[in-house]
């Protein structure tokens, strides 16, 4: 049968973007090591309820490890010390009875607390917005198997693809760079031969706007290690490249009109 | 009485599409940027809707709960997604799949809709790997199908364990793009709760900005309802924690009818609850069932841990039943097996609530490694949520509520009993019948946004050319807004004991004891009187601290909760009327000797469609009656 834990809880809380946080101290007693982490919250906020208080705010919705919601920083570490593990994903057996736990947003100049634990970060949807999509109307495509595509690139491609866009990258990061984030999409879709055409200029554009919000990138490979899905570093080194190649292949193909 | 006119095109089933995207009203190009159109949803059914749209030149306005187009639960899906590319050359075609969907759906679904989806989902595939959305492929680099939830032939594509992530992603780059070219306006952590409708029609929406609390009217030449299913209602499913009710039945409330309502599905593979406080129930693919043997033990009180029970004491009781299909039988069929094992009382498992899924016989036959490769994420996946490991220790595993086939109801152009308003994916009723096959809910939604209403919206648009869209301070809007805060205030002002998670949970457990896998007229009845009573001390004694004008998650689930007891007590409607068991909808008392569900084809072959007649009275029963030209009615047999 399970067995329960009694645990002591600091939690950051901070009414809106523009408030002054701090931390609280909760306790959280009688938990079954069977719960993950969020039910253990759900039971803090539970008793928060039934204490007339204001219940924690953290952002979480398929609890499956998939959706990229939930966030949290652990014991200082995004999504908690678990490796290739979502906060979702993580249950209450991995902690001791008697731990004091600290848990508090990701925190980057571009991910704004909304309210406690929540933060915006939608600074990431503005760098797929900047072309991170290969440009095909509904009903022009072709075939599907008109296209082959190498199993190697494809499975490699997939590799990337297989970002959440969680933002704990950014988060692990000490400079909040969002290179990791940033070189998923450009590895899922640059290296497939769909993704050709516009593979400089979507790295281009794609590049500049994660750089006017985020941070850096100085390599310290804390990325990789808090990444829940293990994306590799050698996607940044790829994006890199390509970055190299398009600032020049732009500044041809812009001499050439 | 209204009557339902489901504008099904004249025609052999196989012209049908044809002559209708032939005889529909065009929108000049030119004239498509006068119009103005709102899609709630970011799933794949809203995404994919609101890039096509766009693309032709419609204005359009996108609304999402959630903080990202990305995240909604069309993200969970792990499967696959079916297509008739016949690829594989094993004999499938847009009529065998047209037809499996239809039987599949135990025949309670449109031949002519389930026919369209046939026929368009081979674009669905082109579509999306022009997109870059990475689908498994085979060394020769063409795209790899699999044979899933049972199908005879092997049609379904698939992106590792993460299709629905890959598809949703493929369509939110397309609405990303659209974003970029100014042609999508996008309004993200904002939720829908009325739409509003002046002359009859379909004229806007009323949302809230959950993050400052902003009440706000947008209004719009039509409205598109891209909002997901109600699996939630049960409190526990595979569902993300967010799905909900609230803008299916909004509509509905305003004159949307809602149909099928207690078409549900419950799936056969998920990790049973721990506890009490369980939050959610995590699906574990159905391609486990592939390889997995289904059994539990014979004896009621057995005490022994699975490696120490012989074969001889094992009652593998799907390969025992239905030796042609075995562990792949229908997801229903398989759910309300394990139901019965677990109710006489041989579930395993700490509180006795599973039944085994072995790899033990498929270990030993191709080695671990083989199964790793195929199945290694979802073998991780459970030894995280379980603490047990698959390799080792058969997985536990009980049904649970996946997906929901009634939703509101559509005409063949998938526009809803009010005019001007539209619902696409998995919140519509239209494909599925009582009964959804693995890996078609994907196809769905894609085709509903990609390849059907973008040609259907342009017969009632085009006739309203130079109709500018209702001012957002007509009467009609400011009446809506002020209902809806007047509703948040109130939340906000009960001041009773219990929570919001409490009601949920409690409705949930009446939901799932009396309207879940077997339904019967006591239970159901006793339903109808217990679920008004929980309701009524929820309006009395709900507890909700916060304000209204931060981000307040608890004061988000009230109102989702609240629609959740309206949708309950018309699930029982709908399932008490429904004298007949077909599909996801069984009812005790009507069962063929072997227990299998038995249709009432004579009575029961048609939609129900339930009409709002105001809060306090009974909703009106409405028929659309199905005719079956292409495939006969048969009793499904699995044996
Ligand atoms: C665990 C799991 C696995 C699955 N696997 C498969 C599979 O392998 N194959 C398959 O075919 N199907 C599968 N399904 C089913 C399938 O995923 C869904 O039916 C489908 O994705 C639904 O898509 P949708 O676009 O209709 O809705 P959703 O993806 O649910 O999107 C709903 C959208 O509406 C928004 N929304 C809802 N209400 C409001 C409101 N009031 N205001 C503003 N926005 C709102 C949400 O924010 C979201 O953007 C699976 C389902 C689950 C639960
Ligand atoms: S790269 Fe990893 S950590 Fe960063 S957003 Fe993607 S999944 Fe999250
Ligand atoms: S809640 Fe979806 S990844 Fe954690």
């Amino acid at each position: 049968m399970s067995t329960e834990l009694n645990l002591t809880l600091q939690i950051w809380r901070q009414d809106g973007p523009l408030d002054d946080g701090h931390f609280e101290t909760y306790s959280a007693a009688g938990i079954s090591e069977d719960m993950s982490f969020l039910e253990m919250l759900d039971i803090v906020n539970e008793g928060l309820i039934q204490d007339g208080k204001v219940p924690i705010e953290f952002d979480h919705d398929c609890r499956e490890g998939i959706c990229g919601t939930c966030s949290l920083m652990i014991n200082g570490q995004a999504h908690g010390q678990e490796k290739a593990t979502t906060t979702c994903q993580l249950h209450m057996r991995k902690f001791n009875d008697g731990e004091t736990i600290v848990v508090e947003p990701f925190r980057a100049r571009a991910f704004p607390v909304v309210r406690d634990l929540v933060v915006d970060r939608s600074a990431f949807d503005r760098i797929i917005e900047a072309g991170g999509y290969i440009s095909v109307n509904t009903g022009a495509a072709s075939d599907a198997n008109l296209t082959p595509v190498p199993k190697e690139a494809s499975d490699t491609s997939f590799d990337a693809a297989a970002c959440i866009g969680c933002g704990a990258c950014v988060a692990a990061c000490p400079n909040s760079a969002a290179q990791l984030f940033t070189s998923a999409k450009l590895g899922h879709l640059n290296l497939i031969p769909q993704g050709q055409s516009q593979r400089f200029e979507r790295t281009e554009s794609m590049v500049e706007t994660m750089e006017s919000f985020f941070g850096s990138c100085t390599n310290h490979g804390e990325c990789h290690e808090a990444c829940p899905k293990e994306i590799s570093l050698d996607f940044i080194a790829f994006m890199n490249r390509d970055y190299v190649k398009a600032k020049v292949k732009n500044r041809k193909l812009a001499g050439q009109t | 009485m209204t009557v339902l006119d489901s504008k099904i095109p004249e025609g052999p089933i196989g012209e049908k599409w044809e002559n209708h995207k032939f005889s529909v009203k065009l929108v000049n190009p030119n004239n498509k940027r006068r119009f103005e159109i709102i899609v709630i949803g970011t799933g794949l059914a809203g995404a994919s809707a609101a890039a096509s749209l766009s693309e032709l030149g419609y204005r359009v306005k996108v609304f999402t709960f959630h903080d990202s187009p990305r995240r909604a639960h069309s993200i969970a899906a792990q499967g696959g997604i079916n297509a008739a590319k016949n690829y594989t050359n094993d004999g499938d075609s847009v009529h065998r799949l047209f037809y499996d969907t239809v039987k599949g759906g135990d025949y309670r679904s449109r031949e002519a809709n389930v026919h369209r989806l046939a026929e368009v989902s081979v674009n669905i595939i082109d579509q999306a790997a022009a997109q870059g959305v990475p689908f498994a492929r085979e060394y020769g680099g063409l795209l790899d199908n699999r044979s899933f939830g049972g199908a005879q032939v092997s049609r379904t594509f698939y992106a590792r364990g993460q299709t629905g992530q890959q598809l949703l992603l493929g369509a939110y780059q397309a609405l990303a793009k659209q974003i970029t070219a100014g042609s999508v306006e996008l309004h993200t952590r904002t939720e829908l709760l009325d739409v509003v409708l002046k002359d009859g029609r379909a004229c806007g929406v009323v949302t809230r900005d959950l993050v400052s609390g902003e009440v706000r009217s947008h209004s719009s030449h039509a409205v598109v309802l891209a909002t997901g299913g109600y699996g939630n209602v049960y409190y526990l499913s595979t569902n993300a924690m967010a799905c909900n009710v609230t803008a299916a039945w909004r509509a509905h409330r305003k004159g949307a009818f809602f149909a099928n309502a207690c078409y549900t599905q419950i799936h056969p593979t998920c990790i049973p609850a721990s506890d009490e406080f369980q939050s959610k129930l995590t699906l574990m693919s159905e391609s486990l069932r592939n390889d997995g043997r289904i059994w539990v033990p014979e004896a009621f009180d057995e005490a022994r841990p699975p490696d120490q029970i012989p074969e001889s004491d094992r009652d593998y009781y799907l390969e025992r039943k239905y030796p042609a299909f075995g562990n792949l039988v229908p997801r229903d069929v398989a759910s309300r097996n394990s139901k019965t094992v677990v109710d006489q009382g041989k579930g395993v498992g700490p509180i006795k609530n599973g039944v085994y899924l072995d790899f033990g016989a498929v270990i030993e036959r191709d080695g671990e490694e083989v199964v790793r490769s195929k199945y290694g994420n979802l073998f991780d996946m459970y030894e995280r949520i379980t603490g047990e490991n698959p390799y080792k220790v058969p997985m536990r595993i009980y049904p649970a509520t996946h997906y929901t086939m009634g939703g509101v109801w559509v005409d063949y152009n998938l526009m809803t009993t009010i005019p001007g308003c539209y619902a696409i994916g998995e919140a519509n009723f239209s494909d599925h019948g009582a009964n959804r096959l693995g890996a078609s809910a994907l196809m769905q939604g894609l085709a509903d946004g990609y390849f059907v209403l973008p040609y259907t919206i342009g017969d009632d648009l085009a006739g309203r050319l130079g109709e500018a869209p209702v001012s957002t301070d007509d009467p009609v809007f400011v009446e809506a807004e002020a209902a809806v805060k007047s509703q948040v205030d109130r939340f906000l002002s009960i001041g009773g004991t219990r929570s919001v998670d409490w009601f949920h949970r409690e409705l949930g457990k009446i939901v799932w004891d009396y309207i879940g896998m077997e339904r019967t007229k006591e239970g159901l009845e006793k339903a109808l009187s217990e679920i008004p009573a929980l309701e009524e001390e929820f309006w009395k004694d709900l507890r909700l601290p916060g304000s209204a004008a931060t981000l307040n998650s608890g004061l988000e689930k009230a109102g989702r909760v609240a629609d959740f007891f309206e949708l309950a007590k018309l699930m029982a409607r709908d399932a008490l009327d429904r004298e007949e068991s077909c599909g996801g909808h069984f009812r005790a008392e009507h069962q063929t000797e072997e227990g299998e569900a038995k249709r009432d084809d004579e009575n029961f072959a048609h939609v129900a469609a339930w009409e709002w007649n105001g809060s306090g009275s009974v909703q009106t029963r409405h028929k659309e009656e199905l005719t079956f030209e292409n495939v006969a009615l048969t009793q499904r047999s699995y044996k």
